[in-house]
């Protein structure tokens, strides 16, 4: 078995340092070494979209990355959208438009679509589907989850004009 | 934590939209589930799993994982000693007991996924590496893979047992040779549902713990006292030994929280280490383990008048149970048989049924279990009776259903461990009328009109939906000195957002807002006992006992308050955490004083400040409703795009529309992507063809359709205090049907006729094909 590394990474804006094995993937440091169990895991093999994090602000699926190749990256979780005990005005409008029920998918959809209002932060009801097509949510329908995509947006772009 | 707001509320609750509680907890990261409950020395198993269908198992050479550094422990059924047996908790259909499972595999396997051995080491990877390392001598043997084998017994699952034929019986109403008699026209058809399976988000898992004396278990839910007496018996400890603890629940949808054989391996193992043990199922473990649904076969035959009366219906049902009953495995079957008259009139009907067993994963409930499949079979002969005969179908469906006059509705004994039966109460036709209204149902194109170069098609099903299974429900309410209350309830929360809805429940009867509630669910240490959340039981059960609890309170603290102030009971009122005068609404008696009292020994204060409440429900509420479906159908690519779907049911009371609609929405698109995409497959081998979430295909956003949910209030329930009947599965049950309905409307120009499921484009396309070639 190769040794252990040691790897330096940013994750919500902190500097961490921790040992892995090469083949720990990013999902499984991120919940087990760093203890951010707030990124999940839903299928192990890149498709339910559970488990994305940011990644210099692009979503990815931290459970087909392995922890090394992260090393000296700048991540973002769930856990680092709003400060400690608050929530922003994308977590905010989930609950408002109940975008969420179990809630074990919303983690890795709240990162998702925080890229995606970054990169457009004007989409259309297509734009938000499309772009939410890669996370499976088995609870809601999908259906409020775009709503509140849509209404957090609106708010931004009112309070910007 | 701030006392709640001391202005009075006397605002109404339930029946308000109101956002979850809950939900900042999962929006924040914060949420605990189970693969987020961590201890010091806590270690890690895995399963290993039999890659054949049906094999003997000669033997097993272990050292090798035995000596990997990190393993600690290598158990195969050998080493467990007398292996217990899981007993089946619902549903016992005459000889389904034949067919139990053991916890771990001896001596044979019977399906792919069954679990052999059991590793435990320092680390998942370790355990996962292990895993590779055992080598089993299977000897494999011919699988039974489909009903028709397993009917032709050839082949049989179980040699001990004779048969593959798990239970046979015949369930009737009426006269059915008689109604047949009548019959001016008749049609049988043979239908078939195909095997799917709710995939909830988050795959199962247990954290145990053993300190030599206690067990605790993370990671119950759905029924975890049932589970603990299970377990307790398993392991030879007294139930208040062993706790079992309800973590966050990524949903559950009838397949999470059986008893599983995991449920009794990890917490041996965890008995045996003196360590807690963790085991978290991965994505394919759980395609294949995890109770699989809805398999079902169906040769359905009715009789009717030239004029569309239908005067008797009957049935012979086939059901793949897979390898073993599960302890719900019968549950699904034998509600076909109950759900297949559906909501019309037919009081001459007959039905067969069969339960089977196959070398495929055991089948279990999965939400609106034989409901599903029996609307499915029955609306689809429903349009093609119609066709036959020339009616317009939503006529055919309007002249049978149930009226109001003569509702409540005998539906006979359908089933074989319960009594007779009826519907309670409502206006079926009133519920199917405003259906057809929502979608604009007579002005859409329909019967394959072509619309760039689309075909368009218009699909009716017309259900009934059973709820809140007894016998019981347990609530305990305590008043703290902090001027908050706690409310533990014996049902579990999958995500359904209970807790918010306990709360307004509680929040009515003592007149407070629902901040001021915080609600405990799920351990068997917060109530007594507690027969937990499948069946739509939650809110009709456990919310009434909820509700008993807080007008329990309520009347003991006014009976307190009169006694102590001299002042008359029927002066005070409740309110603000209070009794008040109602004449000035002073304070009579302050309830966190009194719960500071109670602290402090004070016995009388107790009693008005920790209550408890028990509902048992007398008769079964049943729910009905209409959904239609507009469809485009691509012929020459069979794409398949649902434009319109309107789920319409009368749920009695709503506590709380916006999550009401939440459970709809969420139910319609679940039901809907499973008739198109969802299926498991098997190939001749046994060998589980779909077993990743890349073949396993569940709906995603861009294939959810826009779903027009409609709860009616038109019949509150008589069976419960809240008036509620169950809102989590009615927008599910009937989707097969109207779907499959309207895409067989859209296609009937090309003379495609529909009779299984899935809709898969491979299925549609291949039946596009077939109609062609005969035209
Ligand atoms: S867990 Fe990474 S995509 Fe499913
Ligand atoms: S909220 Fe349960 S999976 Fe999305």
């Amino acid at each position: 078995m190769p040794e252990p590394r040691e790897i330096e990474l940013t994750i919500n804006g902190e500097r961490r340092a921790g040992r892995c094995e090469p083949r720990t993937t990013l999902v499984d440091f991120l919940r087990e070494t760093c203890a951010l169990t707030g990124t999940h895991v839903g299928c192990e093999h890149g498709v339910c979209g559970a488990c994305t994090v940011l990644l210099d602000g692009a979503p990815v699926r931290s459970c087909l990355m392995f922890a090394v190749q992260a090393a000296g990256a700048r991540l973002t979780t769930v856990e680092g959208l709003a400060p400690p005990g608050e929530m922003n005005d994308l977590q905010r409008a989930f609950q408002e438009h109940h975008a969420l029920q179990c809630g074990f998918c919303t983690p890795g959809i709240l990162t998702t679509m925080t890229a995606l209002l970054a990169d457009n932060p004007t989409p259309t009801r297509e734009d938000v589907r499309r772009a939410l097509s890669g996370n499976i949510c088995r609870c809601t329908g999908y259906e409020p989850i775009v709503q509140a995509v849509l209404d957090c947006a609106r708010g931004r772009a009112g309070r910007a004009g | 934590m701030n006392a709640p707001d001391r202005a009075v509320d006397r605002a109404t609750h339930v029946g308000t939209p109101t956002v979850r509680g809950e939900d900042q907890r999962f929006l924040t990261g914060a949420a605990r589930f189970t693969d987020d409950v961590r201890f010091e020395r806590m270690v890690h198993a895995a399963v290993l799993r039999s890659p054949h269908a049906n094999a003997r198992i000669r033997g097993f050479d272990a050292a090798a994982a035995a000596a990997l550094p990190g393993v600690l422990l290598v158990a195969t059924a050998a080493d467990l000693g007398e292996v217990p047996v899981i007993p089946l908790r619902l549903a016992p259909l005459p000889g389904l007991d034949r067919f139990v499972q053991r916890a771990i595999a001896v001596d044979r396997v019977r399906y792919v996924g069954e679990p052999v051995a059991l590793i435990v080491a320092e680390s998942r990877y370790i355990a996962e590496d292990a895993l590779d390392l055992i080598v089993v001598d299977y000897e494999a043997l011919d699988p039974v893979t489909n009903i028709a084998q397993a009917l032709a017994g050839t082949a049989l699952v179980h040699e001990a047992v004779g048969t593959n034929v798990g239970s046979h019986y015949h369930v009737a109403r009426g006269d059915p040779a008689g109604g047949f008699a009548r019959a001016e026209y008749t049609r049988k058809e043979r239908f078939r549902c195909h095997r799917h399976t709710a995939a909830p988000m988050e795959t199962r898992g247990l954290v145990a713990e053993y300190d030599g004396a206690a067990m605790r278990v993370w990671g119950a839910t759905k029924v975890p006292f049932f589970n603990r007496r299970l377990l307790a018996k398993m392991l030879d400890l007294p139930e208040t030994a062993i706790e079992m603890i309800e973590t966050d629940i990524g949903g559950g949808f009838g397949v999470r929280g059986e008893f599983y054989p995991e449920d009794y391996l990890v917490p041996w193992a965890a008995m045996r280490l003196r360590r807690p043990v963790k085991w978290i199922e991965d994505r394919r473990e759980h395609l294949m383990a995890t109770n699989h649904a809805r398999e079902t076969e169906c040769e359905l035959e009715i009789g009717m008048k030239r004029d569309g009366t239908i005067v008797g219906l009957r049935a012979t049902v086939w059901a793949d149970l897979g390898a073993y009953t599960r302890t719900g495995g019968g549950v699904a079957i034998a509600r076909v048989p109950q759900f297949l008259p559906g909501p019309y009139r037919i009081p001459d009907y007959a039905c067969e049924v069969f339960a089977l067993h196959s070398n495929k994963t055991p089948v279990g409930t999965y939400r609106g279990p034989g409901r599903y499949e029996a609307n499915f079979f029955r609306e689809r002969l429903l349009d093609l009776a119609a066709a036959d005969l020339g009616l317009d179908p939503a006529a055919l469906r309007e002249k049978n259903l149930v009226s109001a006059q003569e509702i409540p509705y005998d539906i006979g004994t359908l089933v074989p461990f319960e009594g007779p039966n009826a519907y309670e109460g409502g206006d079926f036709h009133s519920a199917y009328r405003q259906a057809l209204a929502a979608i604009g149902h007579g002005s859409l194109p329909a019967k394959g009109a072509v619309i760039d170069g689309r075909l368009h098609g218009v699909g009716l099903a017309c259900f009934t939906e059973s709820s809140g299974a007894g016998p019981s429900e347990s609530a305990r309410i305590v008043a703290r000195p902090d001027g908050r209350y706690e409310v533990y309830v014996g049902v579990t929360t999958m995500g359904q957002g209970h807790e918010t809805v306990f709360a307004q429940i509680a929040a009515d009867e003592l007149g407070l807002p629902v901040a001021a509630f915080q609600v405990f669910h799920g351990s068997t240490s917060h109530v007594d006992e507690g027969w937990g959340t499948y069946h739509s039981r939650a809110i009709v059960v456990g919310g009434s006992a909820v509700k008993l609890a807080g007008a329990a309170m309520r009347d003991k603290l006014i009976e307190l308050a009169a006694r102590r102030s001299g002042l008359p009971a029927a002066e005070l009122r409740v309110g603000a955490g209070a009794v008040l005068r109602e004449s000035d609404a002073s304070t009579v008696l302050d309830v966190a004083e009194l719960a500071r009292a109670a602290a402090e020994g004070d016995a009388e204060a107790r009693e008005a400040t920790h209550v408890k409440a028990r509902f048992d429900i007398k008769m079964r509420p049943y729910s009905y409703g209409t959904h239609v479906a507009h469809v485009a159908v691509d012929p020459e690519t069979a794409q398949v795009e649902v434009l319109a779907y309107v789920a319409l049911e009368d749920v009695g009371r709503v506590i709380n529309p916006l999550l009401a609609k939440g459970q709809a929405v969420g139910g319609a698109v679940q039901g809907i992507g499973a008739t198109f995409l969802d299926e498991l497959l098997y190939d001749e081998a046994g060998q589980l063809v779909s077993g990743t979430f890349a073949d396993y295909l569940v709906p995603t956003s861009t294939e959810a359709p826009p779903i027009q949910a409609i709860f009616l209030e038109e019949a509150p329930s008589a069976s419960n205090p809240l008036g509620a009947k169950g809102a989590g599965e009615g927008a599910i049950v009937a989707t097969g049907a109207a779907v499959a309905n309207a895409v067989a409307d859209a296609l009937a120009p090309l003379g495609v006729k529909i009779t299984a499921l899935p809709l898969s484009l491979n299925n549609l396309a291949a039946s596009i094909r077939a109609a062609r070639r005969r035209a």
